[in-house]
Order: structure tokens, then sequence, then C-alpha cells
């Protein structure tokens, strides 16, 4: 009979009933046991999991760790899609990485993104003028956490909003999961036809937005245009999903931390409104089946040895309630300074969109609060729908009153 | 303080410009970081550290 302990647990673990925001108990106790554990994912490969926040930093920066999900040893723990990877050069490594990359970082400079936020600001006033002029109670997802960043993502890509309805249901399904291999694949053919439809739009009239800014390297011949159309879905699903579980999410943190939401309600401050959204990265992870890798060498770190070939997984949630790096990990404190948080990631994969993603949460949070001040939960936490099962985590309904 | 950057491992993610932007510029094509002082007053020190420390690529290095 085998005994628990020659089976490597199961990942990715499971939350503790009642505490939505905090990681798997199971996965801190592994956090407190050791830096680095053998783990089970579903197809029944056995990956490293690292546990914490040093070793996850210089692993991610390590150049002999590989983002190549082609590589057999790559720890994805489902069955492999034939159509190729649905996201493009996030699964690659440099050289080719960072010349993709490059293609479109531009868009996001710190200068580019601040220049968004007066057009940022009006959509999300728009959205609350909206709110508050209609019935209540409201599911605050539908209402203002999905259209934020689907509205800011689709006028920087080019995309026409009026098709969200689509391009939503079918980013669901792929970042679904328990989703079946079949029905990603499904979702990601649609998302790529409909993208290289617009591709072909962009190449016979472009315009002053980014996929245009892709269709002319597709005529330059530096980029094919199938690749232009994957960075599309890419930019796409990433720009929408990610933010607005942070908008739906961070607000039901904020409501079940009342006096943190008072800080924030009621103090003008932009420092303090920027390290509120540090912190709610940090304090949430809605990025929570961890960083995966591959090994290309045998690597040494904290007593034990990654052979080449090997998967690596860093559970970056609880990378960001290490007691090493944050002191009381597990409280809510939008006062302390939390930027070298690893919610992005850290290496050259990290967040490219990050610079956007920070200026959206910052008008968000110094916005709704303050013109919602009497905003609660209209059901009970117990009853709010969780997304255990998605790869982005968060609330598929948040009902709200004022 | 002397600081140097280096321009192929830089990923654009726009901490340092974020942290101390009369240390560090980005270009505007590709976002690939520009240093536009190499020895900046005291006032920056801090926040060239912290820019340092939380360069994803470990782009930025700064000599005391």
């Amino acid at each position: 009979m085998t005994s628990i302990a020659d089976t490597p647990p199961a990942f990715p673990m499971t939350r503790a009933q009642g505490c939505p925001f905090d990681p798997p108990p199971a996965a801190r106790a592994l956090q407190d046991e050791t830096p680095l554990a053998r783990v089970r994912l579903a197809d029944g490969s056995t990956p490293w999991l690292v546990t914490r926040y040093a070793e996850q930093r210089a692993l991610l920066a390590d150049p002999r760790i590989s983002s190549d999900a082609g590589n057999p040893g790559y720890p994805s723990g489902v069955q492999r899609m034939r159509s190729g990877s649905p996201i493009s050069f996030i699964l690659m490594d440099d050289p080719e990485h960072a010349r993709l990359r490059r293609m479109i970082t531009g868009a996001f400079t710190i200068k580019r993104v601040a220049a968004m936020r007066p057009t940022v600001q009006r959509i999300v006033d728009d959205l609350i003028d909206t709110m508050l002029a209609g019935p209540k109670p409201v599911d605050l997802v539908d209402a203002f956490a999905l259209p934020v960043p689907s509205l800011v993502i689709c006028a920087l890509l080019g995309v026409p909003y009026a098709d969200h309805e689509f391009f939503q249901a079918n980013s669901t399904v792929m970042i679904r999961r328990d989703a079946e291999p079949e029905e990603r694949a499904a979702g990601h053919r649609a998302l790529i036809g409909y993208l290289d439809n617009l591709m072909g739009e962009k190449l016979a009239r472009p315009a002053d937005d980014l996929l245009s800014g892709l269709a002319q390297r597709v005529t330059a011949g530096e980029l094919t245009r199938s690749d232009a159309a994957q960075m599309g879905v890419l930019l796409l699903l990433a720009g929408h999903e990610t933010t607005a579980n942070m908008i739906a999410l961070g607000t039901l943190a904020l409501l079940e931390h009342p006096d943190q939401l008072a800080l924030l309600r009621d103090k003008d401050d932009p420092a303090l409104v920027a390290s509120s959204v540090e912190e709610l990265l940090r304090y949430l992870n809605i990025t929570h089946n961890g960083r995966r890798r591959v090994a290309l060498a045998d690597i040494e770190i904290a007593g034990e040895t990654i052979r080449a070939g090997e998967g690596v997984i860093m559970a970056n949630d609880i990378g960001n309630r290490d007691v090493t790096q944050f002191a009381d990990p597990d409280r809510l404190d939008l006062t302390r300074d939390a930027r070298h948080h690893v919610a992005f990631g850290f290496g050259v994969h990290q967040c490219l969109g990050q610079p956007l993603a920070r200026m959206e949460l910052q008008v968000v949070y110094s916005t709704l609060y303050r013109r919602m001040p009497t905003l609660r939960l209209a059901a009970d936490l117990a009853d709010i729908p969780f997304k255990h099962d998605g790869s982005v985590y968060g609330v598929y309904e948040l009902p709200v009153t004022w | 303080m002397k600081i140097s950057v280096d321009r192929d491992r830089c990923c654009a993610a726009g901490t340092c410009v974020t942290l101390a932007p009369d240390v560090f510029d980005q270009g505007d094509d590709d976002g690939i970081v520009v240093l536009l002082r190499e020895n900046p007053g005291d006032e920056w020190h801090d926040a060239v550290r912290t820019a340092e420390q939380v360069c994803p690529a470990s782009a930025i290095r700064s000599l005391a």
C-alpha cells in the first residue's frame, strides 16, 4: 500500500472554506516545511513546486529556466492542444520572445499609459453614472468590473466593443481550469478566427491602434499574419480578464475590510491609491495557478537539484504571503510597501501590460468608493460564486447595492 | 552613485520610470529603458535602489 507520504500532493490545491482571499492551507503548510516540494498534476506528472519568495524570484530570473511550452517537461498538467499555443510568445524563450514582445511594449510605456488616464477616468465615471441612475442591486462584475478593462483594451487594440459578448464568452472558456481540452481549443479557434478577420481589416484600412501597428509589421514581413492574430488574442484576453477580476475581487476584499476601505475612500492621496493597488495585487493573487517553467540544465537551489527537463511551478500566491518578505503577510494593509510582490511574475516574462493594469486599478480604486460611499454587498459572502475553477481567480458575480 | 543599464536585457516593464522619472525613460517605439542621468543626485538614490531591486530583468546596476 502506498502511504500518503510517498505520493506528492495534488496541485492546484483547494482554498479553505470561508477564506476566499487566502491561498490553500496545504500550500502554506508546504511552504513552512520546505522551499521546494514535488506536487502531482492532473496528468500524473510530478514537477517541483517552489514555495518561497526568494527561490521563486531567483528561478524566474534564471536563464536556465525556460517558458517553452513545447518542451516535454513543461508542467502544463493538461493534454496539449493540437492547434498550437493559445498564448503566443509568453510560452517562448529569448531571443524570439524578446523580438515579438518588443513589437508591442511601445504601446505600454509609462508615458503612453499616462496619456490614456483621462479616457479611463471618463469610462469609469460614465459606468458609475449609469449604475447610480439604474435599478439596484446590481452585479458589479457585469455593470462595471468587466466593461472597464474591456472598453480600454478594445480602444487600445482597435477591437469593436460591440463584439464584447463574443470575445468574453470565448475568453471565459479558455481560462476555465476544468474546461475540456476540446472546448478550450474551440474557444481559441473562434478568437483566432475573429482576430485574423480583424487583422484583414487593419491591413486594408489601417487606423491609429495597436492591431494596425501589428498589421504594418505583417506588411513589412517582420511578423506572420497568424502570429499577429495570436498576439491579438493574447492582448485581448490578458487585457480584460485579469483587470476585471482585480476590480471585482478587490472591491469584495475592501468591503470585507471596512477600515481599509475607509482609508481609500476618505483620503485623497495618490500615493495611498498607488500603494493600495500594489497591496491588493500582493494580497489577492488572481493568477493562482503558479508560473510554469521547465529546467534546461541541472540547477542547484535550496539544497535540492532540479534536473534538466523537469517542470517547475513558482507558486506566486504563497510567495506573496512569505513572512520573510512581508511582515504579517495575511493582513491586508494598504499602507505597506508591497512593490516587490511577484503578482505580475518576475524575470523577462513579467506582465507587459502592468503599467496599464496599474493605471486602470488606480483610477477605479480612487473613484468607485468615493462616488458610491455606501456601496455594500447585496448577498452573503457565503453565496458569492468564486472562480475556484478559473486559471484567473475572482468572482463570477458580485451583487452590490448602495 | 553611478548607474548602468543593459538595454538587451530590459523587458520594458517600466517600473524604473515610475520610481525615478528623472533618471530613467523609455524608448517610444519599444519601451526599452533609456538612461537619462548616469550620476543622479542624492535625492534619487533610494528610488534608484528600489528600481534596481524590482527590475524584473535585472537590467539596472548601481554603484554607490
